[in-house]
């Protein structure tokens, strides 16, 4: 044996001693009364005393004058109050604690439910949440109130406790403090009207408080307890690899049915496993031949599987041909060592048809144990048949008699060529046709008066029914079993073609799903497939929460469907915790949605909200839960997916933005250090070298030196003026120009760079004044007619042509130099864009960007185009204001 | 043409530009002295009493125009400011808190003495010149009279004012609305009827009226008169 401590049991006991959740103690009592109350309250002075924060969730003092005195003295939080039905409820206000914050809690009745519209459905979910926040609780629980015991309880007491929480919460708890009073005394108190009772379970408790019972529930309690230290013991050797009494590894299994009796043989194999410290699964077997279970029957199997998962189950629905088949292959598989199967409830003489399973289980177990748990006499309700529809169409009977008269017809007529053995054919052929047609009612009714036609019709004496000859009671026989086997393997190979249809649809489905997915590019096109498939499936209204901004966000839904608030809280619950929250789960069930967290390798992305149409039962079945948790896998993955698509897009687009921005530096620094050189080196020539050099050299240098300066000058203004452009900085001065004093300042700027350059202005007789920014608008046609300059040859003028038309000014400014290519005409006004050119010509492509930015900033335009006869024509078009 | 004797206050935070504005001064004759600080330029006003101020608009501790506002208060020196391009505003402040003409930064040293040639010139003759000549330009102020090359020229009044407006100053700049309230009168702010008697001006004075030699335009400031072809 591996004396090795066992990891898994390490990291449970790590993480029992981990500090960061809370701890639950239980004060655990076999009846109302033992004191479990009191108890809680004592312990918590004490800790009090120690200098913990205690604070009163909620604790029931019934008015008890001891119970009052011993809460007074803590700190009590304000409850929260429930209208419900006209009635003022009192539950616990869970924000109110957590936001408290206290070291340790006091919260009475842990398997209390709590009033509809309260976040959780169950006190002990609220405590649960409360731990998870790290804060300590105290609770009182009776025994009768966990689940697995609930039948033995039942059984016990003869009272059906509705109000039970899950084994596992229990084991879970740090400490368990078992409140012991022995029956004698417990009775003793309730006659001295010590124990609190509501008035309307007056009756029901006086059968409950007796001797009896309360011996047997004191039994039940103390060995639960002591259950409970043995595992306890066991982990901690287990842990410290001490060597002792291990269990064989035992695996179990028990197999479930859509009978209710089943929720007794999850609760009887829970307990079993709990004895043998095993592992076990609950199972139900889906059999190809049997048709769709109908509503309370699914039902009732969902209920029965939801349980098992919650003491602790594994569940599995299987499919096979016969149910101990499916059964044994999955118990082999899994190492199963004892199977848990139900006592069969059918009456013997079907068992004795149809073959029982219990039977066929046991033969072929080999050396898996068969456990055979019997079902109380009250419980035995077998499930509601559904091999026999009982709603046949009555069109279909109505057929069949008329196949039987066609047969007859057809016997009649021909009936004294034929020997009756051959006639019978006619009916045997319409007793199949009505099994393969419609169904084995009809049939067997074709059957039945399709002898008596027989008899009545074809065999002599006609028209009498005696029959002469005793032989044809065989036929009879031979007829009517024939109609039965033919339509019973009908009807089941019909069923099974349409139980395997059924299940073709859901997986295709999934696959057209998943193809769909596969194509969708972006985010939003991936939710529109997903909301539509899942719609047209479940036949619901879909939504996808997806984090935004940090918060949780509706990110689409069906078009007419828009999730409120309160919709939006289930979400944000739901994916906070990462549980289902909602309509059919535990947490706020009366929400009216059901959201499933969206889960991924990479963690949660997001929140899937499903609700009906009407508003009813959201009816989930175990397939369709199972097709629905993965389609909320494939929408997750499909989600993740588009998502890091978008992320990929987006750095590329950084990445590009980057070279792009880092290359035009490149370029504008190359411009600007470039008459740097020229000027560096004129000067230091000079400095260095100029007793070596003659007049004409200085001169050249000097000339050289002082004419870059100036193109530097102008290279950094047009920095200046376009950082300021694209800042958005450009705040117009305007006033009323003259458009022939903006025309001479521009020329004057020039100077020297018009040299003997002619320019030819033409102006209009009578020119209006304009609206501009002058200092600004002189810029821009600075920086046209140095364009200009640039690209046309010195001894060609240049044309600045001022025209009126319509409501606008026009000025243009034309060139006879070599032009621009018409598929650069468009871009010449872009950001360093310089046509390429054959001769290298100066300049870093900025100046008519610039003139651009100072035009549109005025409302007006910047067009290039190609002069007739050669050259270019920049022509700028302000809108005419009003300006008188 | 040298200033003995004459002193100069150069006010410029940076040092290469103090070095450069003083060989250029040095060479034409003046006593040069720097501040780099607002504070500092007031005291030198008061302690040295310069000819001539040459004033960096970008102090560290007072602005330039508040400066001029300040030694404008008792004192007539002449002042040039120093001014980056793009800094209408803070010229025409300048000006109108007293400054005589403003020079855009980076200028060339022939730039810097015209300017100062212009302003101390009119300093140095007391008494107002009646008769203007500039270039083909006569402008005999006592007898009203206007000729370009011997050819008399018809003005309106108002022309007339305006010319010997842009006249009076002797090249050096004058803003809009110094001309405006001079030939219109104070509270008069529109620039249409300004712009339109400029026009008006220049086609009867000016040669090319699209390219003038006389009447200068100074972008978003105002108007200069003064006899250069192109720069």
């Amino acid at each position: 044996m591996d004396t090795r401590p066992d990891p898994d049991e390490l990291l449970k006991h790590i993480q029992a001693e981990e500090p960061s959740r809370g701890k639950l103690k239980i004060f655990l009592g076999y009846a109302a009364g033992v004191g479990k109350t009191y108890a809680m309250l004592e312990a918590a002075h004490q800790r009090k005393k120690q200098g913990v924060n205690v604070v009163v969730g909620y604790v029931e003092t019934h008015g008890r004058v001891e119970t009052e005195a011993f809460v007074s003295g803590l700190e009590v939080l304000p409850h929260r109050h429930v209208e419900y039905q006209g009635v003022r409820l009192t539950e616990l206000d869970v924000d109110a604690v957590l936001q408290r914050r206290p070291a340790l809690v006091l919260v009475d009745e842990f398997a209390h439910t709590n009033a509809p519209g309260s976040r959780h459905s169950k006190r002990y979910l609220d405590i649960e949440e409360i731990l998870d926040a790290g804060i300590d609780v105290y609770t009182t629980l009776n025994i009768q109130h966990l689940e697995s015991l609930n039948d033995v309880v039942a059984q016990v007491t003869g009272v059906v406790v509705r109000e039970t929480v899950p084994d596992r919460v229990l084991d879970d708890a740090s400490e368990i403090e078992v409140i012991d009073l022995p029956p004698d005394e417990l009775l003793t108190r309730l006659k001295e009207g010590k124990v609190y009772i509501p008035e309307q379970a007056r009756r029901a408790i006086q059968k409950f408080f007796r001797k009896g019972n309360l011996t047997a529930l004191r039994e039940l309690s103390l060995r639960r307890a002591a259950e409970r230290v043995d595992d306890q013991m066991r982990a901690y050797m287990r842990t410290r690899a001490i060597p002792g009494p291990w269990p064989a590894g035992e695996r179990l299994l028990v197999c479930i049915s859509t009978s209710p009796f089943s929720e007794k043989l999850v609760r009887t194999t829970r307990r079993l496993a709990d004895e043998l410290n095993a592992e076990w699964f609950a199972v139900y077997v889906d059999v190809a031949s049997k048709p769709e279970l109908n509503l309370a029957n699914r039902e009732q199997l969902g209920k029965t599987l939801q349980l098992a998962e919650e003491l602790g189950a594994r569940t599995r629905t299987l499919t096979g041909r016969t149910i101990p088949e499916a059964i044994l292959a999955y118990a082999r598989k899994h190492n199963v060592t004892k199977i848990v199967i139900g006592k069969p409830v059918r009456p013997r003489w079907r068992e004795m048809l149809a073959g029982s399973v219990v039977d066929q289980l046991i033969y072929a177990s080999g050396d898996i144990d068969v456990y055979v748990i019997s079902s109380r006499l009250e419980e035995k309700q077998p499930a509601i048949p559904d091999e026999w529809r009982p709603h046949r169409p009555l069109g279909r009977y109505a057929l069949g008699i008329g196949l039987v008269a066609i047969a007859t017809l057809l016997g009649m007529s021909i009936r004294g060529n034929l020997e009756p053995a051959n006639l019978v054919m006619l009916y045997l052929a319409s007793t199949v046709i009505a099994a393969i047609f419609l169904g084995r009612g009809p049939s067997l009714l074709v059957s039945i008066l399709g002898v008596l036609a027989f008899d009545f019709f074809l065999i002599p004496p006609y028209m009498t029914l005696a029959v002469s000859d005793t032989q044809y009671l065989v036929t009879f026989a031979g007829l009517f079993i024939v109609s039965l086997v033919v339509s019973t393997l009908t009807a089941r190979v019909r069923e099974q073609a349409e139980a395997s249809i059924q299940r073709e649809a859901h997986t295709s489905v999934l696959y057209t799903l998943g193809r769909d997915l596969t194509s969708a590019t972006d985010l939003r096109h991936v939710a529109e497939i997903i909301i539509s498939h899942i719609s047209q499936v479940f036949g619901r209204q879909v939504a996808i929460f997806l984090r935004e901004n940090g918060h949780l966000q509706v990110f689409a839904s069906t078009p007419d469907y828009q999730p409120d608030t309160n919709e939006l809280g289930v979400a944000v619950w739901a994916f906070e915790h990462d549980q289902p929250a909602g309509l059919g789960t535990d947490t706020l069930p009366a929400a009216p949605l059901r959201c499933q967290p969206l889960k991924t390798a990479r963690g949660l992305i997001g929140v899937l909200g499903v609700r009906p149409r009407e508003s009813g039962r959201l009816l989930i079945t175990p397939e369709q839960r199972q097709i629905f948790d993965s389609f909320a896998h494939q929408a997750a993955l499909a989600i993740e997916r588009a998502s890091l698509a978008e992320q990929a897009r987006q750095a590329e687009l950084l990445q590009a933005t980057e070279k792009l921005q880092s290359s035009l530096l490149n370029s504008i620094s190359h411009d600007l250090r470039t008459p740097l050189v020229s000027i560096t080196g004129a000067l230091s020539s000079l400095r260095e070298r100029s007793l070596m050099l003659d007049q004409e050299a200085r001169d050249s240098l000097l000339e050289t030196a002082y004419e870059e300066a100036e193109r530097l000058n102008r290279l950094v203004g047009n920095l200046l003026n376009m950082t300021r452009i694209e800042a958005g900085a450009i705040h117009l001065k305007k006033g009323p120009c003259d458009i022939q004093d903006v025309i001479g300042a521009a020329l004057e700027q020039l100077g020297e760079r018009l040299a003997e350059r002619q320019i030819i202005v033409n102006l209009p007789p009578e020119m209006n004044l304009i609206n501009l920014d002058m200092a600004l608008f002189e810029q821009a046609l600075v920086n046209l007619l140095d364009n200009a300059v640039k690209y046309s040859p010195p001894d060609r003028p240049i044309d600045i042509n001022v025209s009126q038309v319509q409501n606008t000014f026009r000025i243009e400014i034309c060139d006879r130099g070599i032009g621009i290519p018409a598929e650069d005409l468009e871009h010449v006004f872009d950001k360093f864009y310089r046509v390429q050119r054959p001769e290298s010509v100066s300049g870093t492509g900025l100046g008519l960007a610039i003139c651009k930015g100072i035009v549109e900033a005025h409302g007006g335009k910047v067009q290039a185009e190609n002069r007739i006869g050669g050259g270019t024509i920049i022509r700028i078009i302000i809108p005419k204001e009003i300006t008188e | 043409m040298t200033r003995n004797g004459l002193r100069a206050l150069i006010v410029d935070d940076e040092v290469a530009i103090r070095r450069f504005l003083r060989v250029a001064l040095d060479g034409e004759g003046f006593v040069v002295l720097e501040a780099s600080t607002g504070k500092d330029a007031l005291m030198a006003l008061v302690k040295e009493r310069p000819n001539l101020v040459l004033l960096d608009l970008g102090l560290p501790d007072i602005d330039g125009v508040e400066v001029t506002r300040r030694l404008r208060e008792w004192s007539q020196v002449p002042v040039l400011i120093l001014s980056v391009r793009e800094q209408e505003a803070d010229k025409i402040a300048a000006l109108d808190a007293g400054a005589d003409d403003y020079l855009t930064k980076p200028f060339g040293v022939g730039e810097l003495l015209a300017r100062i040639r212009t302003i101390l010139r009119r300093q140095a003759s007391g008494v107002a010149e009646p008769v203007f000549i500039l270039g083909g330009l006569k402008v005999d102020l006592a007898n009203r009279l206007v000729t370009m090359d011997d050819r008399e020229v018809q003005l309106t009044p108002t022309e007339y004012d305006l010319l010997r407006a842009l006249v009076t100053p002797a090249g050096k700049v004058i803003t809009n609305h110094q001309l405006l309230h001079q030939v219109w009168g104070e509270g008069y702010n529109d620039l249409h009827i300004l712009r339109v008697n400029i026009s008006n001006l220049r086609h009867k004075i000016e040669p090319d009226p699209s390219r003038p030699t006389y009447i200068h335009t100074e972008s978003g400031v105002g108007y200069r008169l003064s006899f250069r072809t192109g720069m």
